[in-house]
């Protein structure tokens, strides 16, 4: 028996659906495509034919209307998982993510809860261009009263949705349809139905001594494709997958750079007001600011509307000698 | 008891002045769209029922009347949406559905709140923000909860797909338990209702639809609103009934229809109540820049809900003066203390100020205005 085999995001999301599904029966499924069509990235392939109409819904285009529903369906005693077929969608729904399902708790000082994931690709695809490639970590990590996940591989995917279902409250929880159909080793231990992964715990991907480099989603694989070419000229990269934007770890950061003294932060999403700009204030504000031998340095999406043209895409995001780069100059080397 | 017939069909405000000056024996019959038969062409009034109806809308009008004064105290801020006028909606609503029910209002809330459980002292306390109050001071005028009652919604519309959720959790469930959802005339453009139509008429969800038509969106007026002011027949695909929303027990009948055809699985159903509201949009509106102190006074002196129902049960002998004076008597100690307890009350301690953001959650740290304030929060 092999203890590890290689599972695709798509089929570990597949996955941890389907025993959530079969554990609750309060857990259901909503949103465009997702029960006849198999889901627009098939990620819900099988569902509909396993659990049939009542539990995997499909919705007419009315993302305000089914969002809102959804809110309503979590707070009168069902579990909803409601997808956006790309989270730049939720945006005609936000107001329902926001006010009827993040701050409800809170307003209802613990009366009224909101059990709630939302979820669907986020980031830049390929090609699909401006209206169709914004991320929105930063967007929903903002507020209070949401708890934003984002995974990168498949052992993440699994246990950090399977958390996000059963966690009492509103998650916005950020898939990256590039990485659907990309295969990673899952452990043994991720096999189990109840394999979670807790919402909140950044993971240690690569152990390294000279710089920290803190990702979440595709570009914490950027980053450890950095970090092999890096090792090749001595320079030992650290690489943290954030798997939780809000609440974040900030302690795995602040430990790490305790240790390497350098800090690069990675992201697709746009530089102003965003994930990485959000840990540099928090490093300066802690205990790891002391230790810091250099600024902290941010990578991220070009500060432009996604264009269309191939080569103009290539460069708007991150790519691995951007990275590179930027750790030599955050070195000084 | 007595019983009720419907008299001919009248249009409640559009110029008609039709409303039988008789206040016993007639309810106004009901507009109907996409319907063959409508709420029955009789209905009964017990002794007990009128009295009752009677005390919830009487309460109602008192507290939000408290409520007015506290505000103009400055001891209640910010919003104050208040809802005399309007009594029969919610006491007639209430009278037709089970306690097991559900139900989810907008921001003119606090007749609702009354009507499904929570106590005036604990909505006067919510209204100055305290520590006895609903939701311990932290929600508001617009946000408080109750079983089976969803708020309370600061959003123009929001309520409405959340009321249809609600109606397809209880159709998942298969608990025979329907939603009611209110909106205004002002919501009743909101983009958001039609998609609730559609998918809950796609799904027969059991959800009651119901339009408080107080004729004015804020400072807008229906006509300039609205391309259609027939917000009965905006579900268009779905059936629907205007009715007056004036008179207790012709919402009480009208949303004892909805209620049935609902949980036999017809679907969702539309209702309009026609209805007034004296105040102002809120406390910062004195709402007369937009309709006549006239208008105001008319309706007073002929629709209001609380006089029509009391004139109606004096008439056919089914209560005497006196016991509505005793009523009246008892409602004004009541209210008068909560008022006590809302003024009296201390407000919540700091320490409850980041507590509740999650439900069923570790505590956690939250940070304060500073990076040296590390707060705790508990759920």
């Amino acid at each position: 028996i092999q203890a590890q085999f290689n599972v695709t995001v798509r089929d570990a999301l597949n996955q941890a659906m389907d025993e959530e599904l079969e554990r609750d029966e309060r857990v259901f499924l909503l949103g465009e495509e997702v029960a006849q069509y198999d889901g627009a990235y098939k990620v819900s392939r099988g569902l509909w034919k396993k659990y049939g109409d009542k539990r995997i819904i499909d919705t007419p285009i009315s993302e305000m209307g089914f969002a809102g529903i959804a809110v309503g369906a979590a707070m009168a005693g069902l579990r909803p998982i409601c997808e956006f077929m790309t989270f730049n969608f939720s945006m005609q729904a936000i107001d329902q993510v926001i006010n009827s399902a993040a701050k409800t708790c809170y307003m209802s000082a613990g009366l009224q809860a909101v059990p709630i994931v939302f979820r669907g690709p986020n980031g830049a695809s390929a090609g699909v261009a401006a209206q169709h490639s914004q991320c929105f970590a930063a967007w929903y990590a903002h507020c209070p009263g949401l708890k934003v996940v984002s995974p990168w591989n498949s052992e993440d995917a699994k246990g950090l949705l399977k958390s996000s279902i059963r966690d009492d409250n509103p998650v916005v929880f950020l898939e990256n349809e590039l990485l659907y159909g990309v295969p990673f080793e899952m452990s043994e231990e991720a096999q189990s139905k109840d394999f979670t992964i807790p919402i909140g715990k950044a993971k240690v991907e690569r152990a390294g001594s000279h710089i920290t480099l803190v990702s979440h989603s595709r570009y914490v694989g950027h980053c450890l494709d950095a970090a092999a070419v890096l090792a090749k000229e001595g320079i030992e990269c650290e690489v943290i997958n954030l798997r939780t934007i809000r609440p974040m770890d900030v302690e795995s950061i602040e430990a790490s750079v305790m240790k390497t003294n350098h800090l690069v932060t990675v992201e697709g999403g746009w530089p102003q007001f965003g994930v990485g700009a959000e840990i540099c204030a928090r490093i300066m504000e802690g205990s790891a600011f002391n230790y810091l031998d250099s600024p902290v340095t941010r990578v991220t999406g070009v500060d432009i509307p996604m264009p269309y043209a191939k080569i103009l895409e290539d460069h708007s995001l991150p790519q691995i000698k951007d990275i590179i780069f930027s750790v030599k100059k955050t070195l000084n080397v | 008891s007595s019983v009720v017939s419907q008299s001919d069909s009248c249009c409640f405000f559009s110029g008609c002045s039709r409303r039988p000056t008789s206040p016993s024996n007639t309810i106004l019959k009901c507009d109907l769209h996409r319907l063959e038969e409508g709420p029955p062409l009789k209905a009964e009034l017990t002794r007990d029922q009128g009295l009752q109806y009677y005390r919830t809308m009487q309460t109602v009008r008192r507290m939000e009347l408290k409520a007015d004064q506290l505000y103009k105290q400055k001891i209640i801020r910010g919003f104050c949406h208040l809802y005399d006028g309007q009594e029969a909606c919610a006491a007639g609503i209430e009278a037709s559905i089970n306690p097991t029910d559900h139900l989810i209002t907008a921001y003119r809330a606090h007749g609702y709140t009354y009507t499904r459980g929570v106590s005036i002292k604990e909505i006067l306390a919510e209204l100055t923000g305290r520590k006895g109050g609903v939701a311990k001071g932290k929600g508001g005028s617009m946000h408080m909860y109750a079983p089976h009652f969803y708020g309370g919604n600061g959003i123009v519309g929001a309520q409405v797909p959340l009321g249809a959720g609600i109606a397809l959790a209880c159709q998942y469930q298969g608990n025979n338990q329907l939603c009611v959802t209110l909106y205004g005339d002002g919501a009743a453009n909101q983009g958001q209702l039609f998609e609730s139509f559609n998918m809950a008429a796609l799904w027969k969800l059991p959800c009651i639809f119901i339009c408080e038509n107080n004729k004015y969106g804020m400072g807008t007026s229906v006509e300039r609103a609205s391309a259609s002011i027939d917000y009965y027949k905006r579900g268009d695909f779905i059936p629907g009934i205007r009715v007056d929303g004036m008179d207790v027990l012709c919402v009480r009948e009208a949303t004892k229809f909805a209620a049935d055809h609902c949980r036999s699985g017809k679907g969702p159903i539309v209702m309009e109540l026609q209805t007034y509201r004296y105040h102002g949009h809120s406390m910062s509106d004195p709402g007369v820049s937009y309709r006549t102190r006239e208008e105001i006074q008319e309706v007073r002196t002929k629709s209001d809900p609380i006089s029509m129902l009391k004139e109606r049960m004096l008439s056919n002998n089914m209560a005497s003066v006196e016991e509505f004076k005793e009523i009246d008597v008892d409602i004004r100690k009541q209210v008068e203390e909560a008022a006590q307890f809302a003024t009296s009350d201390p407000e919540p301690p700091l320490e409850d100020l980041c507590n509740h953001i999650f439900y069923n959650n570790p505590p956690l740290e939250v940070r304060g205005t500073n990076p040296w304030s590390k707060l705790k929060s508990v759920s």
